[in-house]
């Protein structure tokens, strides 16, 4: 379970997350959405200790992930991240992408880290571009693959940052079946996210970020159905 | 004009000028691959050092790029032995131009290092690499790609430079070319030929680095 309490996190003088109390409990996806600059991106950037904070806590399974005798590296394991620019390392074959974290920080042979990283590719549908280089993957493949690298450690949690944000739109559609199929498999998801039919269909929770702060949270047919904030019924009225 | 071209000594010199077209590879050679790695120690201390490094770092800098390499070497040289330490010719060129190669590197390997999105970082340290891990794996064999072919351009450049050496007595392929010519007063012939030399060799360097690079980077475009 993710424990975040009083999260207050300041780019020098701009407070991007005023004070934020949120539970995500295993296997449940939460959906994050908001406006642009609302805080939501911060605040997965936050969870996984990529940014520091510089008030309040947040607990991984118990481990608070900015306790200076936290192993981050090792807590890092359990949070897998896929970002909105999707990142792949250029320099490296689709499988080597995937292969390269279990074998240089789990420590896993060579044959075992690429039966990892076959695996993980099939099971984001691409298990004929193992050898293919980045550069000649579109947008859609190269995010199934860096789904597919986050995979690879066998994480806990999995946190999607804009996953579908920076692509065309013709190549949303399977990014998404990719994070819905994991859904479905039971991984515990936070998304923030642009897409609100994702957000409905698949998560069992919405929550709303207003300017640094959490606005509302609750289940789809509420957050859509029946918003009780004001910002947030605005919010919704522009999006649709 | 009548002057008589006379290539009969300049042959009968070959394996000598050979000898020191040695010597000049492998000083270049030495003082590319102390440069990378000076370069490399000054480039990250001027991005991230403390203030006392950083400020070493970009005086090595400005002046290596900013003055002639003649007047580096002379530095070494007889700058140095103004102050009673003398070192041997070899000596004096193989630290000139390494300084020199350090400090023109060391602004490519910032902007190599510079070209790399941030981003990558975060990806990398978010699979629970180490910092270190990052650099090695994910950052240095891009940053390599960025660098690669100004470095090859350093490395001629550095062969190229090590003629410099005949000006503070030391008889790499142009010194020792002068030493003959001036025994025989052949000085055209002799550095007609020496010339020849030194193109062949930058033709093999660029012809190597290009067989290095098409094997290293199918990941590039």
């Amino acid at each position: 379970m993710i424990k975040i309490r009083g999260l207050k996190k300041r780019f020098g003088t701009n407070e991007v997350l005023k004070g934020i109390d949120l539970d995500v409990k295993k296997g449940e996806v939460l959906s994050v959405i908001g406006a642009s600059g609302s805080g939501k991106s911060t605040l997965l950037y936050c969870i996984n200790g990529l940014e520091p904070i510089q008030d309040g806590y947040i607990e991984v399974d118990d481990t608070r992930v900015h306790d200076r005798n936290t192993n981050v590296n090792l807590l890092r394991q359990k949070l897998g991240m896929v970002f909105q620019q999707w990142n792949s390392f250029p320099h490296l074959t689709a499988l080597e992408n995937v292969a390269l974290a279990p074998r240089i920080v789990r420590k896993k042979s060579k044959r075992e880290a690429q039966e990892i990283a076959k695996k993980q590719l099939s099971h984001v549908g691409l298990g004929d571009k193992l050898d293919a280089y980045p550069n000649s993957l579109s947008g859609g493949q190269q995010q199934r693959l860096a789904i597919a690298r986050a995979l690879a450690m066998e994480p806990e949690y999995m946190l999607f940052d804009e996953a579908t944000s920076a692509l065309d739109p013709e190549l949303v559609g399977e990014v998404l079946d990719t994070m819905r199929l994991l859904a479905d498999e039971g991984m515990t998801m936070i998304c923030v996210t642009h897409e609100m039919g994702f957000a409905k269909d698949v998560s069992d929770r919405v929550a709303y970020f207003h300017q640094g702060i959490l606005e509302e949270v609750g289940p789809p047919s509420q957050i859509f159905g029946n918003p009780t904030s004001e910002h947030t019924k605005k919010f919704l009225s522009k999006t649709r | 004009m009548d002057y008589n071209f006379h290539w009969r000594p300049v042959f009968r010199a070959l394996p000598d000028l050979f000898e020191a077209a040695l010597i000049t590879l492998e000083i270049s050679t030495l003082s590319i691959l102390l440069g990378i790695v000076l370069g490399m120690v000054l480039a990250i201390s001027k991005m991230k050092g403390p203030w006392p490094l950083r400020a070493l770092a970009i005086g090595w800098i400005e002046i290596a790029r900013n003055t002639p390499a003649l007047f580096q070497l002379f530095f070494f040289g007889f700058g140095l032995g103004a102050f009673g330490l003398h070192l041997s010719p070899y000596m004096i060129v193989l630290i000139g131009l390494t300084y020199n190669n350090a400090g023109y590197l060391a602004e490519t390997f910032r902007g190599g290092i510079n070209a790399v999105p941030e981003t990558q970082v975060k990806a990398g340290r978010s699979l629970g690499m180490t910092a270190t891990q990052v650099f090695t794996r994910i950052i240095a064999p891009q940053v390599l790609k960025i660098v690669y072919h100004p470095m090859t351009n350093q490395f001629v450049w550095a062969v190229l430079m090590s003629s410099l050496g005949m000006l503070v007595g030391f008889r790499e392929l142009s010194g020792e070319t002068q030493f003959f010519a001036s025994k025989t007063f052949r000085i055209f012939e002799y550095f007609a030929v020496t010339a020849l030399i030194y193109y062949v060799i930058v033709k093999i360097i660029l012809g190597v680095s290009k067989l290095i690079a098409w094997r290293a980077f199918r990941w590039g475009n």
